[in-house]
């Protein structure tokens, strides 16, 4: 495959699973704003803040609006043309790495991304975005899935669905630990205590922004406690949208490229993908904790963008005219 | 019902439905009843169902001059051009005379130039034509096949004669909309479609590959062939990935490609991989900067070497705008008396050549009545209608033409044949011209029909998608149409 158009395939899924954990954390946090009924006193501006600080974009985002209130950063995170990662600007750059790889990706899979494109382009999904957010980020969730659907059903799984996969999965991998993250962030209102009513319901709203609820509740039985739903975000081996989970299948993916064994590695991408991949299997909550959660999560986040940069160098960049593939 | 066609205008054209007012000619006897007894709301209905399936499909093409989302959906007409049997076999026959004298010409003009010798063509013609590639002077390619994808612009006279407009043997374009546009009429109107026997447009992708495959360097069986797209923002891109996906071959830019020591490789994730043969949508000028323009970066450096080399075959190969030449074009019909000894079967558009004295100073004496092209150009762009200019235009191509008399030839504006399109809310009579694509392989095939397009613009004479032109799906019936009416069945 060339490799300009695994490099296309690779941000074309990145794009799109970005998009949707954009709907995601957005509609999580619009219903949590409804759950607590502003215990503290908190401006508008502080509610919405551990988002914008999620994403760390705040001074960009204070520079673009001068009320900086709910509807502001629905409008950043939907439909902002200038936040190069807003719903709008994933799915523009991922239409335009699909359309230069359209006749690889299947005329399914291209038409989906297509609709999916106009639709938040269109006159209605501006609305809806403004009228009904919650509605919106619905469809756009639904819209991502169509798509990896179709593309499992319709692509031949092989090197360019391996490449798609590595997109997604780095993606949702960056983005899981961006949710756990986005908890350190939420002060507790004063008078509230760890393991109370509104810690509780944030804890829970972590999970449902990875829909992960229903399966927490189906693990553990009881209260939703802070160190169980970050053991089950980060470590669980089987639930889709753990970090753990979607470094494994990443593992797995880039070994099915090169054909070498899981076992071991045959080029450096693989070797930093096989660290975080073992680090992840043996870590215990315990480490975590003692470690710190953030600090913790900074440092997935750092070896994500290695892993990256790794797969771009053994694949992507400009091959050099010496490693002449014989015929 | 609908009433689409009560209101319609025959006008003082050849009209491709109606032979005169309400006399609806037979091949186009059974889509009239189909219209007949359709309301108005599912022809709407219809047209609002083709235009989103363009839409999501991302049918379009790209308008250069308009910075406002640089995207445009070719328009499509719902009616589409019938043609039957026994007219469209003396076309095909007419073009496949016409591609292999073309052919011929070629091997001739990079070889002996024995056309030119006996004075058939005057030398300068060739000498001073921008597309000649004298570099290329005796010069193999492979089978001798110069043109192996040839779009010629067929227009039809006030008698419902086909002409030759002319001959497009570099990279036609437009064969996508052909096979899209049957598969929107497949989905629009399934019955009538069923009604006649309409020939197959499909496996042109395959007929083309197989053209691709024969030319292969050293005949080699499995060749690795791959289509050069200069890019997503071409006007062409969407045909160049759907052309590229039909045919389950790579689409590659320049930067995807390197040669070295006489050979062409792609970068792959698994390093670099040998190519063989090369579908070029990119012209002569920008194929290699070491060769033809320096400022391109779309091309490969070196491509060039590596095809003289035989490592690597090109379609078109290089030095085909020769034969597309406008001035060129004039001497077509002699070119087929010269090396078939046959009657040319398709005649052209009376052409008067700037370079020839008389002709000069007729052209320089009408040109509001003439229509004035330079001899190089495409898609409508750098040609004056006489009729419809201005006078300022018009004296502006007369300096134009005096100055530079080799770039210019003239014809008579021909009053294109009409086809009935739906526009402004009723059905009116367009002007149409076809483009049928020749393939040259192993033999010579033709798709049935081609792109139809169609000015949309009420008196308009310029049929292309950049002017505001749009397209129908043509349909050639097979020979003797049998199809099995239910009144036949009853009988």
């Amino acid at each position: 495959m060339l490799s300009r158009v695994a490099d296309s395939l690779y941000w074309m899924s990145r794009y799109i699973e970005r998009a949707e954990n954009n709907a995601r954390i957005a509609g999580v946090h619009l219903q949590l704003l409804l759950d607590l009924t502003n215990p503290s006193g908190a401006g508008p501006q502080q509610q919405w803040d551990p988002i914008i600080s999620s994403l760390e974009e705040n001074e960009f985002f204070s520079s673009l609006y001068d009320n900086p209130d709910g509807k502001a950063v629905i409008d950043f995170v939907s439909l902002q043309e200038k936040n190069p990662n807003s719903i709008h600007s994933c799915l523009t750059l991922a239409r335009e790495n699909a359309r230069t790889t359209s006749e690889q990706i299947s005329s399914e899979m291209w038409e989906q991304i297509n609709r999916l494109y106009l639709f938040v382009k269109s006159d209605p999904a501006k609305k809806l975005a403004r009228t009904s957010p919650y509605e919106f980020f619905k469809l756009i969730i639904a819209g991502s899935h169509l798509f990896q659907g179709i593309t499992d059903a319709t692509m031949t799984h092989g090197e360019g669905w391996d490449f798609i996969r590595i997109g997604k999965l780095l993606e949702r991998a960056d983005c899981t630990s961006r949710i756990l993250d986005v908890k350190y962030h939420i002060l507790l209102p004063s008078g509230e205590k760890v393991g109370g009513n509104v810690d509780t319901i944030q804890w829970m709203s972590v999970l449902r922004s990875c829909s992960a609820l229903e399966a927490y509740r189906k693990l553990y039985v009881g209260q939703v406690a802070p160190w169980k739903v970050a053991e089950f975000v980060i470590t669980h081996a089987d639930f889709p949208r753990s970090i753990r989970f979607s470094v494994d299948s990443l593992d797995a993916a880039l070994h099915r490229i090169s054909g070498s064994s899981e076992t071991h590695y045959a080029n450096e991408v693989e070797r930093l993908s096989g660290r975080l991949r073992s680090d992840l299997d043996y870590v215990t909550i315990g480490d975590i904790f003692k470690f710190g959660l953030h600090e913790y999560l900074e440092q997935i986040q750092e070896r994500l963008v290695e892993i990256a940069h790794g797969m771009h160098e053994s694949y992507c960049a400009n091959n050099e005219v010496e490693n002449l593939a014989t015929e | 019902m609908g009433d689409f066609f009560s209101d319609y205008q025959v006008g003082d054209f050849f009209d491709e439905m109606f032979a005169g007012p309400g006399v609806v000619r037979p091949h186009y006897r059974k889509l009239f009843a189909r219209f007949k007894e359709m309301e108005r709301e599912e022809f709407e209905r219809k047209r609002a169902h083709a235009a989103s399936a363009s839409l999501t499909q991302g049918v379009t093409f790209t308008v250069y001059d308009d910075d406002q989302g640089t995207e445009r959906i070719f328009p499509f007409d719902l009616v589409p051009r019938i043609i039957p049997a026994e007219e469209w076999e003396l076309v095909e026959r007419g073009l496949v005379q016409r591609i292999t004298a073309l052919n011929l010409f070629l091997y001739d003009i990079y070889h002996t130039q024995n056309i030119l010798r006996d004075g058939v063509i005057p030398k300068q013609i060739v000498w001073e034509a921008a597309h000649f590639r004298p570099e290329f002077m005796h010069f193999d390619v492979p089978r001798n096949i110069y043109i192996h994808i040839c779009g010629t612009d067929l227009i039809r006279d006030k008698e419902g004669t086909y002409l030759v407009l002319e001959d497009n043997a570099r990279c036609p374009s437009g064969v996508s909309y052909v096979i899209e546009n049957r598969q929107t009429m497949k989905r629009t109107f399934p019955s009538l479609l069923g009604q006649y026997r309409v020939r197959a447009v499909e496996d042109y992708s395959q007929e083309l590959l197989n053209v691709l495959r024969y030319i292969a360097p050293g005949g080699k069986t499995e060749p690795t062939v791959v289509l050069l797209t200069p890019g997503v923002y071409n006007s062409a891109y969407f045909e160049h990935s759907f052309l590229a996906r039909s045919m389950g071959i790579e689409i590659v830019e320049g930067r995807d490609l390197v040669a070295q020591e006489g050979r062409v490789f792609m970068r792959t994730t698994m390093g670099l991989k040998p190519v063989d043969v090369i579908y070029r949508r990119i012209n002569d000028d920008f194929l290699d900067p070491q060769v033809f323009r320096k400022d391109s970066g779309l091309g490969v450096p070196g491509l060039v070497e590596a095809c003289r080399d035989g490592n690597v075959s090109l379609a078109n190969s290089i030095g085909t705008g020769i034969a597309d030449d406008k001035a060129v074009y004039h001497f077509v019909p002699k070119m087929i008396r010269y090396y078939l000894s046959e009657d040319p079967i398709l005649a052209n558009v009376s052409t008067y050549l700037a370079t020839v004295k008389e002709d000069l100073s007729y052209i320089l004496d009408h040109i509001p009545e003439l229509v004035i092209k330079a001899v190089n150009e495409s898609g409508g762009y750098g040609m004056l209608i006489g009729p419809q200019a201005t006078k300022a235009e018009c004296e502006s191509f007369r300096e134009r033409v005096k100055r530079n008399p080799r770039n210019y030839i003239a014809q008579p504006v021909v009053p294109l044949s009409r086809a009935p399109a739906f526009c402004d809310d009723s059905m009116q009579g367009r002007h149409v011209d076809l483009r049928p694509f020749i393939l040259s392989g192993e033999k010579v095939t033709i798709i049935p029909g081609g792109l139809t397009r169609v000015a949309l613009q009420a008196g308009s004479l310029v049929v292309n998608s950049s002017q505001g032109g749009g397209s129908k799906d043509t349909w050639i019936l097979e020979a003797e149409d049998g199809a099995i009416g239910f009144s036949d069945l009853t009988t």
